[in-house]
Formats: structure tokens, C-alpha cells, sequence
């Protein structure tokens, strides 16, 4: 029951206690790497270069007031923050972190992926309808209609791993790897999914349902406390969990590049595993610092026009050619 | 000041050629016209004729007076000088700019006190209409027909007219003032947005729209301003803004004020443009005493102004880029401005309102060791303006944002009184400092950037040339600072300068004099112009022999500019309404005065 073999509570405890303090640490992480990148120096008072910021944020947000504004709808108020953290560390169940290491194994593993990035979607819904503000609830607009329509192609792009995996289980996924990544074979497919992991995590530049030049905060404007802090750190698990589930579908998950494996199997693949996830989280971040916001239309008329074609050519191509070399 | 009967023995050709043809066309018995210390054309004419003579001015005549500059009033009643002007306890004053002929007349109309209406002009000029709207909350003076006169800086719970002589200036001549609940809750339902009152629907055939207010604390409003916006969706179908939150009452302060205490008033008018402020106002205080300054204050003053235009453009830039999404330019922009700042600050010892500038020169003479700082920044910064325009300009999300939205035509820029890089992106080569150069800019090199789509993209693009030409001035200000004094050595010069002032009782008593009062300047009116950071920026001066101005009028090209938003913005997405409001490029204390 305490052994390193997926499902075990020793996992379970570890993974659960690793993620929450990673995405922690992300927040400090992300405005860190935001300050060198936009030439400031970030965070550094709290703790050795600021790292404690987190948890001095933590303090402050759960001893402000908890307050619900007079007008808002309570329950669905209420509600809202509380749904992306759970989905989002459901969705952590699925990872693969190193042979052995990770907490269930289902062979839906990538379809119960989707459905709770499509749960996720009614966190920032609930939350811009229920707080009765004109600025949440184009946020909460806009977020719908986002999510709802990346959605799509995130699944779609993801399909071409699945035929050439023979497999929906993540797991599956990355042992079939072994010899090849698939971001080679599937490029297009990666190029897609990277668009879309960004729009579905509301990250920038997708951040429209909190786009703060045109609606304030968006969905979350009426928040605050540690129901805002819901928000905020469930974002950053969903963006830690985009980071992991790249490697996982397109980079070989554990599997360690060139053949660089050392030592025991657990550890290689952990560290390897984390050395990918950091580089797509130093990605995310630069993407932040970098690029502009599109507008509502132009993300909208993107996605169906260009994503969409792009991921659907991606699945037909893939599916001929697999279907030619069974022939 | 000569009389109507004076003026008909003058030689007709050596009238000014407006004055000539008006003189023609209407009958000279029509005007009355009058001196002022610039040497403007400046014509009284009488109210039932004055539309005729605006659009027989706008329209008919060669060159055409495009674009309405300014209208203001004047409490003239308790003014003591007006010889050779008409009876008049409130003169409304129409300043009309030719852009084609390079010229300008200002046009009076007396209104006596017991019938303070005039006739509206929206017709003539659209940006009309929030001048008349100020006039009426400044001076309570009725314009007829206008389609929606409500007051525009005060709360709509005013009571009185500020501008009007016996409207008290300090809290100290009124009761002390205390905001009760119930007081809140009045001002709070007063500031409520009615959109019948603005002939706004609530709802179309298929949809009910929103009335969202976007301010008065927004992060993309640039301050303290609020606009009411109609949407539908996302799509924004008119917008009103509401300005005056950030109304201090400049122009009343003028009346108080000496001459030289007024500077550091000024610089808060445009805060991002600093010592470029003092400029407009003391060249109007000196055409009035008659000083003429050395050269070296000519180009100290240009150098400033050049930093400042740099400062607030960079200030645009990243703020522009933010408000499209693009975090980081914001803060290389800033690191920029700081370094210009730094310099501000070892010249002047003070960043953003120096007030640096004095009525004959300016406080001190350049420190030690300027030009070394200088050259490192003239060295440094364009390679930094290369650098953005690959980030920024260059950047496919940005043009896609920017190209095509909250598009301009030169002609709707006239008629929306939009001057400085609002009107050269739409096309038209005009610049105060080229076409009529103050303050030695005649003896720099420099373009004038424009640009030919009006565009949000464009509006910034020319911008983003004009800092390079700054920096192609200060560069040219660095290698040729003339040598010589820093203060004009007229006796008007405030203060005078130190070394000559305490030699003799009598250079002792000078110095007092200059110091506690200021210098006192015969009658006249005057008004100067600048280019400033964001268009034109005027003072017009009513001088009634007082240590101070009898009228101080400020012509803010922001204020104008605001007024053009939701001419620029209907029927776009609520993201670009973000865009135009930040290539307007405002700031709301030039807006609010």
C-alpha cells in the first residue's frame, strides 16, 4: 500500500503534496521569470530571491474579509472558485510522472483529461454569471465561448497521438514512445494542441475572459479573499498540468532524450518528466511577457478558420497513413 | 486701440487680407476690430451675424478656416481697460486656424448682461459642441439650439458658473464643506447615466443593450474619466464620455495668481509634458512685456521640451502596448523615460513638473557637465526605438488590432478640432514647430512624420518617428548650444537675474518689486500656441494691467481629442474602443484643466 506502484497512497500523498507546492512555487516562479524578462527584478523580499511570496500571498488572502457582494447570486458564487482547483487536480490523477509513479491508470485516460478541461470551462461561467457585474459577465461570455470552442480542436489535434498509440490511457501513451517521440510525426497535431492548451488555460495572450484593458478582471472581478485565490491557484494548476501533459503526449514523457538514462528508472524518468515540464512552463511564461492580446473576433474566427482545418487535416493525414502501412 | 472711424482712413491693402475681405463682404460698419499684443486678426461681431461670418470663413473664403481651434468666454464686467471694444459683460470668443493658408482670426461677440445667449455652431463644427457645453457650466452662458447643454467639468448638482467673477475661487471664501450620507447618495444619483438623455435607445429590434460605465476607474481609461458605453454584445454602438472628474479649476487660478507665480500651474495642466507646459504661457507673457529672449534660452527651452515630448511619447507607447495585451514594452519604455528623466533632473532637479521656465528665460544655466549625459542618451536611444518597433510595430497581433480600426480623414479631424499627430496620421503635413516656428525651432533640422490611413496604427506610428526627431533636435541642441546669458536682461524679466540685483538700493528695490508682485505689463490681450505633446496647446491671455491675468484660457488638445471617441468608435468591438482611447492619447489632467 506504501510502495511506489501507481495508486499507492505513498503516491497519491506525494503527488497531491508535489503538484500543490509546485503550483505555489509557479506563481513566484512565473513573476520571477516575468520580472527578468520585462527587465524589473520581480519578487525578492519574502524568504532567499522571494520565494516564500507564496505563501506571505496565501496569509494575506486567507485573513482578508471573505466577502459576498450584496447583489451576487450566493450559491453559484460560491461554487464557482471551488470547481477548477478540483478539476484540474482530478485531472492530475492521469498523469504519468515515471514508471510506476502516478496515481490511476485508465484506459479513458485522456478522455477523462477532456471532460475535466470541459468542467472547467463553468468555473469562470458560473463565476461571471453569478456575480451580477457587467464586466464578469462578459467575462464569463467570453470564457464560455472560448473554451467552448478550443475545445474542440484540443481534442481533435490530440487525436492523431491516439492512432498512432493504439491507446487513450496516457500511460499507454507515453510507453509507446519508447522509440520515438511523437511531436516529430505529429507536428501539426503539437502546433495545435499548443494553441489550444494556451486559450484553455486562459493563459496569455488568451487571457480574454480577464483581458484587464478591456473588462477589468473578467469573470473574476467581484472575487476576492481566498475565493479570488481559488481562482488564481487554479489557474496555475491548470497551467502546471498543460506543462506536464505536453511531454506526456508529445515528448516522450519519462522517456529521457538521447538515450541520457542514469541511475534507477524512477528517478531518471522524475527528473526527465520535471525537466520537460519546466521548459513548457518557462515557454508559457515567455509567451506571456512577449505576445499581444487578439481580439474576441479574430481568437474566435482563428480558432474555426485556421485551428480547426489545421487539426482535422492533421487527423486525416495521420489516420491514411496508418491505415496504409496496416494494409 | 483705434476707432471704427480711424480704422476706415487706414489703408485698406494694409489691412490683414481676412479683415479686407470680411470688411468687403459683410461692411465694415459690421465688425469693430482690435489690436491684441500677437497681432492676430481680432474682429467684434455682432451675434445675429455671426454664423454667416463663420460659414462664409469656413467655406466660401481662400484659404479656408478649417478647423474651429478654441471658443471660450470672458467675464468682462468688471474689466477696466477696454478701450476702442463694444459694451460687453460677456464676450464669447471664436478662435478659427487655417491650416492651408497658415493663418488665424479671433472672432468676438459682445453679449450684454441681461441676454446671454448665443447661437449654437455644432452645425459649422462638430467639436463645438463641448466648448459651448463649457462655456455653459463656466459661465452660464445659454447657447440656443444646442442639442444637449449640460454642464461638462462641474457636477450636475452645481450651483453657480466658476468662471464668472463672483463665483468664489478659494474654500476659504465659502462655507466649510462636509459630505453627509444623504449628500453621497444625491451626488452618487445625480452621476447616474440616463441614455434618453442622450437620445440613446435601451433596446433595438432584436436586442436589449447594455449601458456599461467603463470608468471612472478603469485600467485601460488612462484616469480618472468615465464613458458610458451602448453595447450590443461586445459591439459598441455610441459611447458618451464623461469628463471633470479631474477638474481643478486652472483657469480660475490664473485670475489669482501674479504672472510668475502662475509657471508651476501650468506644468500640472499636461503632467506628462512638463516644462513643455511653461512654453505656450511665458512666450505669451513676454510678447506682452515685449521681451525677446537670448538664444540660449531658446535652445535650453527646446532641449527640454524635445526630452518631454520623448517622456510622454514613451509613456504612449507602452501604455498602448499594455492596453493591446503586450506587457513588456510598457516597462522598457518606462526604463527609457527614466533615463530622459534622470537628465530632467540634473538640469532641472525636478522630473515631471520642473516648472523650469521663467517669464525672460529660465531658472538656472545648464550644470556642469550636461552635454555628457546627453550625448549618452541622443547615442543610446534610437538603437532602443529600433528595438520596439520589431517588438511592437513589427508585431502581426498589434497590426491586426490596430490597422483599419478608429479610422480618421484630414477633414474629420478639422471638423473634430484634432490637432498633432491625430491630424499629420490622417495625412496632412502640418506642424507648429515646421509652419510657424517659436522659439528658434527655424534653426533645426527635422521632419515632420505623418502617416496616410488616420488609423489607430498610424496614429501611433507617427508618433513613434516623432521621438526620433526629438532625439535628432536634442542632438542638434547638444553640438550647438549657443553661449551667453540664461535670463533676458529686460527689466521685466522675472526674477532678474541675481548677480545684478543687489548692487545698488535701486537694483535692490527692482528685485523686491519683481519678486513679491512680479512685473506689471501694460493692457492687452494675447494668445500663443505650441506644439505640444498631444496637438496644440494655447494660452490666451487677457491682461487688464493687474500683477496677474485678468483671463487665463488654456486650449487643451486633450480635451478636444476625447470628444472625437465615440466618432472614432461606433460600431466597433469593445477591444477596440481600449485601442482608441489609447492612441487619443490623453491625459486627464489637460482634459479637466
Amino acid at each position: 500500500m506504501f510502495s511506489f506502484q501507481v495508486g499507492s497512497l505513498l503516491n497519491i500523498a506525494l503527488i497531491l503534496g508535489t503538484v500543490l507546492g509546485a503550483a505555489a512555487l509557479l506563481i513566484w516562479v512565473e513573476r520571477r521569470l516575468l520580472g527578468f524578462f520585462n527587465d524589473r527584478l520581480g519578487p525578492n523580499r519574502v524568504g532567499p530571491f522571494g520565494i516564500l511570496q507564496s505563501v506571505a500571498d496565501v496569509i494575506k488572502l486567507i485573513t482578508k474579509e471573505d466577502w459576498i457582494p450584496p447583489f451576487a447570486d450566493k450559491l453559484p458564487f460560491v461554487v464557482a472558485p471551488i470547481i477548477l482547483p478540483i478539476v484540474m487536480l482530478l485531472s492530475f490523477a492521469m498523469i504519468p510522472f515515471a514508471p510506476g509513479v502516478g496515481i490511476i491508470d485508465m484506459n479513458i485516460g485522456l478522455l477523462f483529461v477532456m471532460a475535466m478541461a470541459g468542467l472547467a470551462a463553468y468555473s469562470a461561467m458560473l463565476g461571471g454569471l453569478a456575480s451580477n457585474n457587467k464586466f464578469a459577465l462578459l467575462g464569463g461570455l467570453r470564457a464560455a465561448g472560448q473554451m467552448i470552442s478550443y475545445e474542440v480542436f484540443l481534442g481533435i489535434s490530440l487525436l492523431g497521438v491516439v492512432i498512432l498509440s493504439d491507446s487513450f490511457s496516457l500511460r499507454g501513451i507515453v510507453e509507446a514512445q519508447s522509440d520515438g517521440w511523437y511531436v516529430f510525426p505529429q507536428f501539426i497535431g503539437f502546433m495545435v494542441f499548443m494553441v489550444a492548451a494556451l486559450a484553455e488555460s486562459h493563459r496569455w495572450p488568451f487571457d480574454l475572459p480577464e483581458g484587464e484593458a478591456e473588462i477589468i478582471s473578467g469573470f473574476n472581478t467581484e472575487y476576492s479573499g481566498m475565493k479570488f485565490g481559488l481562482f488564481f491557484v487554479g489557474e496555475y494548476i491548470g497551467m502546471l498540468f498543460m506543462a506536464c501533459l505536453i511531454p506526456v503526449l508529445f515528448f516522450g514523457g519519462w522517456h529521457a532524450p538521447f538515450g541520457l538514462e542514469f541511475g534507477n528508472e524512477i528517478i531518471s524518468g522524475l527528473f526527465w518528466m520535471a525537466a520537460k515540464t519546466s521548459v513548457f512552463i518557462g515557454f508559457f511564461v515567455l509567451v506571456r511577457a512577449a505576445l499581444a492580446r487578439p481580439r474576441y473576433d479574430q481568437l474566435m474566427s482563428y480558432g474555426w478558420l485556421v485551428m480547426l482545418p489545421l487539426s482535422l487535416l492533421n487527423l486525416l493525414i495521420t489516420g491514411a497513413i496508418v491505415l496504409m502501412q496496416g494494409s | 486701440m483705434s476707432t471704427p472711424e480711424e480704422s476706415s482712413i487706414e489703408n485698406r491693402a494694409e489691412l490683414p487680407a481676412v479683415i479686407n475681405e470680411l470688411y468687403g463682404k459683410f461692411g465694415e460698419s459690421s465688425f469693430v476690430r482690435q489690436h491684441t499684443a500677437e497681432g492676430m486678426p481680432t474682429l467684434w461681431v455682432g451675434r445675429d451675424k455671426l454664423l454667416d461670418v463663420l460659414r462664409f470663413l469656413r467655406d466660401d473664403y481662400t484659404p479656408r478656416f478649417e478647423m474651429l481651434l478654441d471658443v471660450t468666454a470672458i467675464d468682462e464686467r468688471i474689466r477696466v481697460h477696454r478701450e476702442g471694444q463694444p459694451d460687453s459683460a460677456f464676450t464669447v470668443v471664436y478662435h478659427l486656424m487655417s491650416f492651408s493658408g497658415n493663418c488665424d482670426i479671433r472672432l468676438k461677440v459682445a453679449l450684454p448682461e441681461n441676454d446671454q445667449n448665443i447661437p449654437t455652431v455644432i452645425s459649422l463644427w462638430p467639436a463645438a459642441n463641448w466648448h459651448e457645453r463649457e462655456m455653459w457650466d463656466m459661465f452660464g452662458i445659454n447657447v440656443e439650439g444646442h442639442p444637449n447643454l449640460s454642464r461638462i467639468y462641474c457636477p450636475p448638482t452645481w450651483v453657480g458658473h466658476p468662471l464668472r467673477k463672483e463665483h468664489p475661487a478659494r474654500a476659504t471664501e465659502m462655507e466649510p464643506y462636509a459630505m453627509s450620507d444623504e449628500v453621497q447618495d444625491r451626488e452618487q444619483e445625480a452621476l447616474r447615466f440616463s441614455p434618453e438623455e442622450w437620445g440613446m435607445s435601451r433596446k433595438s429590434d432584436t436586442s436589449e443593450y447594455m449601458f456599461l460605465n467603463f470608468g471612472p476607474n478603469h485600467p485601460a481609461a488612462h484616469g480618472v474619466i468615465r464613458f458610458a458605453l451602448q453595447l450590443d454584445g461586445e459591439y459598441v454602438i455610441d459611447c458618451v464620455p464623461d469628463v471633470g472628474y479631474h477638474h481643478r479649476g486652472a483657469e480660475k487660478m490664473g485670475e489669482r495668481q501674479s504672472w510668475h507665480t502662475y509657471i508651476p500651474y501650468t506644468d500640472r495642466i499636461d503632467y506628462l509634458g512638463g516644462v513643455m507646459n511653461n512654453l505656450p504661457y511665458v512666450m505669451a507673457v513676454e510678447k506682452m512685456a515685449g521681451i525677446v529672449v537670448p538664444d540660449r534660452v531658446q535652445t535650453i527651452r527646446v532641449m527640454l521640451s524635445e526630452f518631454f515630448r520623448i517622456c510622454s511619447h514613451l509613456l504612449f507607447y507602452g501604455t498602448w502596448a499594455v492596453d493591446l495585451g503586450q506587457l513588456s514594452p510598457l516597462f522598457y519604455c518606462f526604463v527609457d523615460r527614466e533615463k530622459a528623466f534622470n537628465i530632467i533632473e540634473s538640469i532641472t532637479g525636478g522630473r515631471m513638473h520642473p516648472s523650469w521656465f521663467r517669464i525672460g528665460g529660465v531658472a538656472q544655466d545648464l550644470p556642469n557637465g550636461w552635454d555628457k549625459l546627453i550625448r549618452e542618451f541622443v547615442d543610446y536611444f534610437p538603437a532602443r526605438l529600433d528595438e520596439y518597433d520589431k517588438m511592437i510595430m513589427a508585431n502581426t497581433t498589434i497590426r491586426q488590432r490596430t490597422r483599419g480600426v478608429g479610422v480618421m480623414n484630414t477633414q474629420d479631424a478639422f471638423d473634430w478640432g484634432m490637432t498633432g499627430p491625430a491630424l499629420r496620421a490622417t495625412g496632412l503635413e502640418w506642424d507648429y514647430r515646421k509652419d510657424r516656428p517659436y522659439s528658434g525651432y527655424e534653426n533645426f533640422e527635422f521632419d515632420v512624420p505623418i502617416a496616410v490611413n488616420g488609423d489607430c496604427y498610424d496614429r501611433a506610428a507617427v508618433r513613434v518617428e516623432e521621438m526620433r526627431q526629438s532625439c535628432r533636435i536634442i542632438k542638434q541642441c547638444l553640438e550647438n548650444m549657443p553661449s551667453g546669458p540664461y535670463k533676458s536682461e529686460h527689466p521685466l524679466t522675472t526674477p532678474p537675474i541675481k548677480e545684478k540685483s543687489k548692487l545698488h538700493i535701486e537694483t535692490l528695490i527692482d528685485h523686491f518689486l519683481s519678486v513679491s508682485w512680479g512685473p506689471i505689463i501694460d493692457p492687452t490681450e494675447v494668445s500663443m500656441a505650441i506644439e505640444a505633446t498631444k496637438g496644440i496647446n494655447m494660452y490666451y491671455l487677457v491682461n487688464d494691467g493687474g500683477s496677474g491675468a485678468y483671463r487665463t484660457r488654456i486650449r487643451t488638445p486633450s480635451f478636444i481629442h476625447i470628444q472625437a471617441v465615440p466618432f472614432l468608435s461606433r460600431g466597433l468591438m469593445l477591444a477596440d474602443f481600449t485601442a482608441i482611447v489609447a492612441t487619443t492619447d490623453f491625459v486627464m489632467a489637460d482634459v479637466d484643466k
